[in-house]
Order: C-alpha cells, then sequence, then structure tokens
C-alpha cells in the first residue's frame, strides 16, 4: 500500500502537477461528500422512524388503551394485557438467566483453571449470540412444549428467553469482572477471606455496574422479541395474573403489535403499541449508555 | 460452591448441544420421507394440497433468503462502511457521539417495529414507485433487511478502523497522501478483517431475521423476483407453524426448512472464526 502512495507523491512533483491537483482535490471532495451523504442516511432514518411512530402512535397511546383488554363485544381494544405478560417474562426470564449468567461469568473469570473448558463455554455463548430468534422458537416450542409437557405460556416464552439472553449477561458481567484490579483479590485473600466469601464481598459488588449493564441490555432484548416467542408463549390476548399467565397462551407486546397489525388489521393499536415500544427502547438505550459511561470510567 | 459456577458455565454449552439435537432429530424425518434433493431442489411448495399431490420443495425459500441477504448486503455494506469512515475518521468528537449512539438505538428498535413501518411506508411507496398490483414484494424486504443490518456493519467495522495504528496514517500522511487519500488506501486495507466480520455478522442478522420481513415480503411461495411477494426460510417457519396440524409431514418439512437455516447460521458462524483469527493474527 505505501508503496502506492509513495509514486503517487513522485508524479505529483513532477510537470503534471495541475491536472493531477484537480484530480486528488475532485477526489476528496467527492468522498468527503459519500462519507456525508451516507452518514445523513443512516442518522435521517433512525429520526424518521422515531418521528414517524411517535407521531402516529402517541395519540393512540391513551388511558384506556393502556390499561384495558381488547373486548369483541363491546369492540374496543386495549394493550394492558400485553403489557403485564412483557413484564412478566421480563420478570421469570431474569430470575432465571441473572444467577446463572452472573455464575457462569465468575466460573469463567475467577475458578476456571483450564483453557480448553474456558474455550468452549466462550465458544458456545458466542454461538448462541448468532443463532436467529425464529431458530430459538422452534427449539424452544420442541424442548418446553413437546418434551416437558408446558402449555404455551409465560413459562414456555421465559425459558427459550433465558436461551437468548445468557450470552449477554455472560459478556458484560466478565468484562466487568475483568476491569477489576486483582490487587483486590489479594487484599481480600491475604486478610484470611476463603475464595467464595472474596468473590461475594469484593468482586461481585465491584462488577454491579457490567451487571446492570447486562441486564439493560437483556431486557431490550426481552422487549424487542418477537418470532422466539410465537410458538412458546402464544398469540393470546386476555388478561391473567401472573401464575394463571405461565401456562395460558400470553401474547407480549411484539406478539400483539404483529396480531393486530398482520392479522386484524387495527393500525391503531398497532402504532400505539410501536409508539410504547419506541419509548421503552429509547428509556432502556439511554439507561443502558448511562451505566455502560460509569463502568468504562473505571 | 466452584461445582456451582461450574454448573452455571456449562449451562450455554448446554444450550448450544440442545438445539443442536434438536434440530437435527426434528429436521432429518421429513428429508427421509421426501427425499433430500426432491426437498432441497423441488420448486414447489404445496404442503397442504388435497387435490394434487402436496408438494414439499423449498427451493423458492432457501433461495429467497440468499436473495435476500445478497440484496440487503449490497446496499447495507457500502452505506455502513462509509458511515464507520465517517464516524472513524472525518467526524469531529461530538459529532461522532452523537452518531454512535443513534447506531445504538437503531439496533435497539424490535424488528416488528421496522416490520411495521416498512408495510405503511415502503410497501405502499414500492407500489406506486413500480406501478404494481402489491408492493409486498422481495424488494421491500431487501431494503428493510439492509436498514436492519447497519448497526452490526457500522459498530464492528467502525471498532476495526479506530484499531488501525496511528503510524501506517502518519506514514501515508508524510509521504503526502491526504487524509482522504489515507482512509480507503491505507485505513481501510489494513483493517479489512475487521470489515469482513462485520460483513459476515450482517449476512447472519440478516438471513435470521423473521418478523420484519414476514410484514413487508407478501409471503406467497414464489421463486424469488425483486417484484414478486417471496416467503423466505424464517417467514415460512413463522407463518405456517401455528396451523400446520402436529405429527404431520407439513410440520415436519417447517423443521426441516429450521435445520437448513440453523446450517447456514453455522457456515456463517465458521466464516466469523476463520476472519477473527485472522485478525488476531495480523496484530
Amino acid at each position: 500500500m505505501s508503496k502506492t502512495t509513495a509514486t503517487t507523491t513522485i508524479t505529483t512533483n513532477s510537470d503534471q502537477v495541475p491536472f493531477f491537483q484537480v484530480r486528488r482535490k475532485l477526489y476528496n471532495i467527492i468522498v468527503r461528500g459519500f462519507l456525508r451523504l451516507t452518514t445523513l442516511v443512516t442518522v435521517g432514518l433512525l429520526i424518521f422512524m422515531i418521528g414517524y411512530i411517535l407521531i402516529n402512535g402517541l395519540k393512540h397511546l391513551t388511558i384506556p388503551m393502556l390499561t384495558t383488554q381488547s373486548s369483541y363485544i363491546e369492540d374496543t381494544i386495549g394493550i394492558f394485557p400485553n403489557i403485564m405478560n412483557t413484564l412478566y417474562m421480563i420478570l421469570i426470564s431474569m430470575l432465571i438467566a441473572l444467577p446463572l449468567g452472573i455464575g457462569a461469568a465468575v466460573y469463567l473469570n475467577e475458578y476456571a483453571t483450564n483453557r480448553r473448558l474456558v474455550t468452549t463455554i466462550e465458544f458456545a455463548a458466542e454461538t448462541l449470540t448468532g443463532i436467529p430468534s425464529i431458530v430459538f422458537g422452534l427449539v424452544g416450542m420442541l424442548v418446553f412444549i413437546h418434551l416437558f409437557g408446558l402449555k404455551q405460556g409465560v413459562l414456555a416464552g421465559s425459558l427459550t428467553l433465558v436461551m437468548i439472553i445468557l450470552p449477554t449477561i455472560i459478556r458484560t458481567t466478565q468484562e466487568s469482572l475483568k476491569s477489576i484490579p486483582d490487587d483486590y483479590r489479594h487484599g481480600s485473600l491475604a486478610l484470611g477471606s476463603g475464595k467464595w466469601h472474596m468473590v461475594r464481598t469484593v468482586v461481585l459488588p465491584s462488577a454491579m455496574d457490567g451487571i446492570v449493564t447486562g441486564s439493560i441490555l437483556a431486557i431490550g432484548r426481552i422487549v424487542g422479541e418477537s418470532a422466539a416467542l410465537l410458538f412458546t408463549a402464544g398469540f393470546g390476548l386476555r388478561l391473567n395474573s401472573l401464575f394463571k399467565s405461565l401456562q395460558r397462551s400470553s401474547a407480549s407486546l411484539t406478539v400483539a403489535l404483529y396480531v393486530y397489525v398482520s392479522e386484524r388489521g387495527e393500525m391503531e393499536a398497532g402504532f400505539a403499541i410501536a409508539a410504547l415500544l419506541m419509548l421503552i427502547t429509547l428509556l432502556l438505550n439511554f439507561a443502558a449508555t448511562y451505566f455502560g459511561n460509569k463502568l468504562k470510567k473505571r | 460452591m466452584k461445582m456451582l459456577f461450574f454448573l452455571c458455565g456449562l449451562v450455554s454449552v448446554g444450550f448450544v448441544l440442545c438445539i443442536s439435537i434438536y434440530l437435527f432429530v426434528a429436521g432429518i424425518p421429513a428429508f427421509k420421507v421426501i427425499g433430500i434433493s426432491d426437498m432441497l431442489f423441488g420448486k414447489v411448495w404445496l404442503p397442504t394440497a388435497s387435490t394434487t399431490e402436496p408438494s414439499f420443495g423449498i427451493l423458492p425459500f432457501i433461495l429467497t433468503s440468499i436473495w435476500g441477504t445478497a440484496g440487503a448486503i449490497m446496499i447495507g455494506v457500502p452505506i455502513g462502511l462509509l458511515t464507520a469512515i465517517y464516524v472513524a475518521k472525518a467526524a469531529p468528537k461530538k459529532v461522532a457521539t452523537a452518531i454512535r449512539t443513534s447506531v445504538q438505538l437503531l439496533a435497539g428498535i424490535p424488528s416488528v417495529v421496522y416490520g411495521m413501518i416498512g408495510m405503511v411506508v415502503l410497501v405502499p411507496l414500492i407500489q406506486r414507485t413500480f406501478d404494481l398490483t402489491s408492493g409486498a414484494t422481495l424488494m421491500a424486504a431487501i431494503i428493510v433487511l439492509a436498514i436492519m443490518i447497519l448497526p452490526s456493519i457500522i459498530n464492528v467495522s467502525e471498532t476495526a478502523l479506530s484499531a488501525v495504528p496511528a503510524e501506517y496514517e502518519e506514514a501515508s500522511m508524510a509521504l503526502g497522501a491526504t487524509k482522504e487519500e489515507t482512509w480507503f488506501r491505507v485505513t481501510l486495507p489494513a483493517a479489512r478483517s475487521g470489515v469482513a466480520t462485520a460483513i459476515v455478522l450482517g449476512i447472519g442478522r440478516a438471513i435470521g431475521e423473521a418478523m420484519a420481513i414476514i410484514m413487508v415480503s407478501g409471503n406467497v411461495a414464489n421463486m424469488p423476483g425483486l417484484f414478486k411477494s417471496v416467503r423466505f426460510m424464517t417467514t415460512a417457519i413463522a407463518s405456517e407453524m401455528s396451523y400446520a396440524a402436529v405429527g404431520s409431514l407439513h410440520r415436519d418439512a417447517l423443521f426441516s426448512i429450521g435445520l437448513v437455516l440453523f446450517l447456514f447460521i453455522m457456515l456463517i458462524n465458521l466464516g466469523l472464526k476463520f476472519f477473527i483469527r485472522e485478525k488476531k493474527e495480523e496484530t
């Protein structure tokens, strides 16, 4: 590469300077123009999408929409059950995935001695990140519903979500564990603490920022997930208590959006859910950036 | 205590094994009944035909997925790459931070929201522009996918571009090259394995996407054409699984599509491993 650049410089110094200079200047201007243009396209698309959804959606995000359930008899639409279902799924899948993920990260960073085992686990987590959600949905259905005999509902959906968010929690926790200086660990051990005591009282509290960031990212994935929930959590639009919803077909906000828009042509409800999802996404994003920055400062 | 943490670590390995085994167990029976070549290269998908013999060719889905992904890459990579160069090299610091935040936000928007915007804005636009009976076509899906892969492409290539040692660029500029020439002739080639990783990641995202494109692609099992309604591997599973009877060959065939999709993803992961290894060797 440097060779071509060198030749260019030599030619520039020879007699054909004017034409060459013009061509180079033109090249630079065009390149800059294209860089700005594409960036503008990217940012413009985002602004358009946020604006479009909020302008069309916020006006439908009324109190009855947010606090009632759909009724065929009164011909009204409400998304309250779907808000609750999404919350149930966040609650249950985080309850399972958080300890598993933190445990795995602690093992990888604090306990593991076998290099090959660490690579295997990290490879598995990476592989999980790349698997499409529809495949998670298929396997979730095969394992949790066909094999374990669960009914379509929040429990089967949440278990499927655990597979999806586990790598995120492992990775962010691991990153923040790595950023803890070894002096902390040595100090604790030198004072006579056992390994588990050291992990519990020194390592984990210092890794709190990373765990929080990981949780926010994981919640973001849960809120946005749809394909994996179609056949595991189901399409049900009725309101259930947390306990009943576990084994009863329960549509999350995203699945409800799909049902309302694609199958029932209810665009108002669709826009309302889209606006709500957009607001949640914005909120989670700012939260993740805030905690992520705190982590980086360390 | 160590044992407990060890078990937590094994869970993700267990998940991967479980997913692979179950997809093979569920995906192979239909191949056995229908025949591998009849299924992979059959052009007609009529799983519920009653008057004629049902037909289970999944070639339309496979080709649609490949075409859709290729189209998304062709549009998304140039835009994403140029944006990444702008953010990594040309943009003032504050502007760069703002763009990074926007890109993150773009990645966080749920697929159904992409699908809905595509359905309400893009599909009618395509219909009017090209004077079609329906705008729900492969083209609409390609555009939606191209936007959805932008964050992966921008993030990964930006990281790669920023990681190129400053000495390379300084040497180039000391020899008289302008900044713009340096970015394209020195920095970009030096970051090529990172860029390749970004493209492969984008391919993985595009081929696995389901809910955004199910809403804009018309969902008909045609052989792919830019202005035809099409069905992808992912959308075939998503749209038919809920009505395919349990235990039927139709349902088994859908699992087989899942298996084919999974094999594609594994192939892409292998490619990813290869490029990441190459990057490690370079540094």
